[in-house]
C-alpha cells in the first residue's frame, strides 16, 4: 500500500525531525517533591484594601503560613498600607490632599473599618465585641505574631509616595520598599500561593 | 515561651496549653513552641479549638513533625508531635 502523496513528501521531515530530537529533551520532566524539606514553600498576599474584614485574613494566612515553615512575603499597598501607619498617628502624608485622606480614612491596625456594614463604626464595634467574646485573635496582636514568625511586609514604593508616607510613620520591621517587579519575582517561583486580597 | 513547662532532657514531654486559642493562634504557638525543644523530643499540645483537629494534621504534614497521636477528651483536643 502506497502512501498519499503529501504523507510520502512529509516523511523525510517528519523522520529527520524526530532521529534529530534527543531522547532526554523529550522525557525531561520536572521532579516532584515529595518531602516537606526539598520544597520551600512559599506564601505572597498583596494586601489591597486595608479593611478590618480583609485585613485578618491577611495577618490569619501569613501568620498560619509562616508557623507551617512557608516563606511568606506580604505587599502592602494601597489602602493596605494605612493599618502599617503607626497607630498613635492621626494624620500623615505631606500636601493637604494627603492629610486629608488620613482623616478621612484613619491609619493604624486598631483603626480599621469594615468592607460592607460599616455604619458608622457600629458594624466594627459589633464585630469586635464578637470577636473578642469567641477569643479570636484581634488583627494588633495577629500583626505581632506575624512579624515574630518572620513574615516579610514589604511596603509599595510607589503608593507610599502618593499617601505622603515616610518610613518613620509607618511600624518597625517592614521589609525595604518595592515595586511590582519585586511581588512578580515572589509570586513566580515554585511551590507558592498568591492572594490578592 | 510562657505557656511551655520546662522539659530537662530529650525523654521528657514539653506541654503547650493552647486551650481556648482559636486560629490561627494555637499553630502559632506550637510552632514558636517546637523550636525550642531538641529534635526526637516530644510536644504535647491541649486546644479546645474544633478546628485545631484538621489543622494539626495539615500542619504535621507540612512542617514534617511527626503528629504521634490526636485524641480528644470532654472538648479537650491532645495532640502530641514529635519534631523532626
Amino acid at each position: 500500500m502506497t502512501a498519499p502523496t503529501v504523507e510520502r513528501e512529509l516523511l523525510p521531515f517528519l523522520e529527520a525531525a524526530v532521529s534529530e530530537t534527543p531522547v532526554e529533551e523529550i522525557e525531561t520532566f520536572p521532579a516532584v517533591n515529595t518531602s516537606a524539606e526539598q520544597a520551600v514553600k512559599r506564601l505572597v498576599i498583596i494586601n489591597w484594601s486595608g479593611e478590618l474584614d480583609r485585613m485578618w485574613p491577611t495577618l490569619i494566612m501569613s501568620t498560619a503560613a509562616a508557623a507551617s515553615g512557608y516563606r511568606t512575603s506580604v505587599f502592602i499597598t494601597f489602602w493596605g498600607l494605612l493599618p502599617f501607619v503607626k497607630d498613635q498617628k492621626r494624620i500623615v502624608g505631606e500636601t493637604w490632599m494627603q492629610r486629608m485622606l488620613s482623616l478621612m480614612q484613619r491609619p493604624g491596625i486598631s483603626h480599621l473599618k469594615l468592607s460592607k456594614m460599616n455604619f458608622a463604626g457600629m458594624g466594627p464595634w459589633m464585630i469586635g465585641k464578637l470577636s473578642k467574646q469567641y477569643n479570636v485573635a484581634q488583627p494588633p496582636e495577629l500583626l505581632e505574631a506575624a512579624q515574630a514568625m518572620g513574615v516579610e511586609f514589604i511596603p509599595c514604593q510607589m503608593t507610599m509616595e502618593m499617601f505622603g508616607l515616610k518610613r518613620e510613620d509607618m511600624i518597625d520591621g517592614l521589609g525595604e520598599p518595592a515595586g511590582a517587579a519585586t511581588v512578580l519575582e515572589l509570586m513566580t517561583e515554585p511551590n507558592t500561593a498568591s492572594l490578592f486580597i | 515561651m510562657a505557656f511551655v513547662t520546662s522539659a530537662d532532657s530529650t525523654t521528657d514531654i514539653v506541654r503547650l496549653d493552647a486551650k481556648g486559642l482559636k486560629c490561627p493562634m494555637p499553630i502559632v504557638r506550637t510552632a514558636q513552641a517546637i523550636k525550642e525543644i531538641a529534635s526526637g523530643q516530644l510536644l504535647e499540645v491541649l486546644a479546645t479549638d474544633p478546628g485545631s483537629v484538621p489543622d494539626f494534621a495539615a500542619w504535621s504534614r507540612t512542617t514534617g513533625h511527626e503528629l504521634v497521636a490526636s485524641d480528644v477528651d470532654g472538648g479537650v483536643y491532645r495532640f502530641v508531635l514529635r519534631r523532626k
